[in-house]
């Protein structure tokens, strides 16, 4: 059911752990729902030196979290903001529907570390411009 | 990056078929294919051997032949016990007992039937996943029409006290089902003397063939037809039948009620230890189910944070079959409602697996297991943000 990238992912994590003193955590999801994703960024000159996460879910938020990552490593805060669920999904080659939402996931876990980074400095924090996440209500978890 | 073998530990979802059974099977694809309706040699042949299946079939029941009806399997046995009875029995009343923890087969029927004006009562079970008599006895009222509770659990293997039900049952003079899909070849059955008037199986859960299943019907309950059509089954199923499935059910019956008790001390001596390797290696773990009244194979243990179907792809690259609870393999995002009904929490209840031992297993397979299961476990825990290393109790740090 999952492509040889999620496997890949899921099989060979890059980035899991936790980085002491992190400039950014998201924490995302619940236990209820069988997701729970945690972010960690480095940030360096508003440029993230460093992503790591622990994931408690599926293989699909595994993979997402581990690609999500990858994807954002090397970017501006600005780059790394726009890095869609839909990036993350394609990224891994695509997952099965009722797994889209755990790119959404990872997604709303790369936000909430960068704006967790953003109040933390004083900053305003940036507002989900796009709502991407309804189209995926009934593959959402309601708790 | 294959595995070198195969441990099939899901034996609850379907077996192998028994090389005996097949054997059993093959001439009544190529020789003695005749349909039985017709009345030349070779469909007189087909007849006999479907007589021939009717017979072992109730034996293994403690039934009279006619009192069998072949099927296609259990889903369609439930489907007609329990619409069939409804159907039949409306003037009489309308209402319907099960419990929270059947198999969907019956509950979407049941939550079908309501939709048609029928209400029904969902049984609750204790935290081991057991129904309580009194319950049963308290939720009968004058418009009560049938009963239809599991023998036993396909996911947490507990065993349902049947013939006590089927007494209640029987003292109120309402129709007792029991889907007893996971149950045969494991427990005695005797419908006479547990007050059993409907009783569904499956073939593939025996080691017999997909696809064909059976009911019992005591003679003299009151029931409508669910498939329309031909004569067939004494013009209560029709359908040309499935003649050689239905070859294979009586030989894989036979066969597995030959020796339950033999039978079941293997399996059994193979579960237990395996529950009591991975209960003495791996920490924060929980039998599901019953510790006694449990199906010999069944297996149903839940890891605390951290979540099933990742469980069940690491297992999976080493050649382990096996099966979860949790949301993320059943196609919907809630876990199994069997879990929750026994009052596990949601976040624990994603983190179960069921192995389910059988015929296929050897002990080589319970070391194999005992060797992978806690490496996976742990790997996974390692990742998981749940997961508090530090901690003595290592609590679920999230409500």
């Amino acid at each position: 059911m999952y492509s040889d990238k999620v496997m890949d992912h899921f099989r060979n994590p890059r980035n899991v752990g936790e980085i002491d003193n992190a400039d950014g955590i998201g924490e995302v999801g619940n236990p209820v729902c069988g997701d729970i994703m945690k972010i960690f960024l480095k940030i360096d000159n508003n440029i993230i030196t460093d992503a790591k996460f622990k994931t408690f879910g599926c293989g699909a938020a595994i993979a997402s979290s581990s690609m999500a990552t990858e994807l954002v490593r090397g970017k501006t805060l600005e780059e790394a903001w726009e890095v869609s669920n839909k990036a993350v999904a394609e990224a891994l080659e695509g997952l099965p529907p009722i797994k889209m939402h755990c790119s959404v996931l990872a997604e709303e876990g790369i936000h909430k570390a960068i704006n967790d980074y953003r109040v933390k400095k004083g900053f305003e924090p940036w507002t989900e411009k796009n709502l991407h996440s309804h189209e995926q209500e009934d593959m959402t978890c309601q708790h | 990056m294959g595995a070198q073998r195969t441990i099939y530990l899901d034996h609850a979802a379907t077996t192998f078929v028994k090389p005996e059974v097949l054997e059993a099977m093959i001439p009544y694809f190529t020789k003695y294919f005749g349909n039985p309706s017709s009345i030349y040699g070779i469909a007189r042949d087909s007849k006999h051997a479907i007589d021939v299946a009717r017979v072992q079939a109730a034996k293994a029941l403690g039934a009279d032949p006619d009192e069998i009806y072949f099927t296609s399997g259990g889903s369609e046995s439930d489907n007609w016990a329990i619409k069939g009875i409804a159907l039949a029995n409306r003037k009489r009343g309308n209402h319907i007992i099960t419990t929270r923890i059947e198999h969907h087969a019956v509950l979407h029927t049941c939550q079908f039937l309501e939709k048609e004006g029928f209400e029904v009562t969902y049984l609750p079970v204790d935290q081991y996943g057991l129904v309580n008599p009194e319950d049963l006895e308290k939720a009968i009222t004058d418009r009560t029409i049938l009963i239809s509770v599991m023998y036993a659990n396909n996911e947490i293997g507990t065993i349902e006290p049947i013939a006590e039900l089927g007494a209640i049952a029987r003292k109120h003079k309402v129709y007792f089902h029991t889907d007893a899909v996971q149950a045969i070849g494991t427990i005695p059955i005797d419908v006479k003397s547990q007050n059993i008037d409907l009783l569904s199986l499956s073939a593939h859960k025996f080691y017999g063939p997909k696809g064909i299943g059976a009911l019992y019907i005591r003679k003299g309950v009151r029931i409508e037809n669910l498939i329309h059509g031909g004569g067939q089954e004494r013009r209560r199923r029709a359908g040309t039948e499935n003649l050689a499935g239905i070859v294979g059910l009586g030989k894989a019956i036979e066969m597995a009620t030959a020796d339950i008790p033999g039978h079941n001390a293997k399996i059994r001596s193979m579960r237990d230890r395996l529950v009591k390797g991975v209960m003495e290696k791996i920490p924060h773990t929980r039998l599901n189910g019953h510790p006694e009244m449990r199906l010999p194979g069944n297996f149903n243990m839940s890891f605390e944070y951290i979540e099933g179907e990742s469980m069940l792809l690491w297992l999976d690259e080493e050649g382990i079959c096996a099966s979860t609870g949790s949301a993320c393999t059943s196609g919907s995002l809630e876990p199994s409602h069997v879990l929750l009904a026994t009052g596990l929490p949601v976040e624990i209840s994603h983190g179960s697996l069921r192995l389910s031992l059988g015929d296929a297993n050897t002990e080589e397979d319970v070391d194999f297991v005992l060797e992978v299961l806690p490496s996976v476990v742990k790997k996974l825990r390692d990742m998981s943000p749940l997961y508090q290393k530090s901690g003595k109790e290592g609590g679920c740090n999230v409500q």
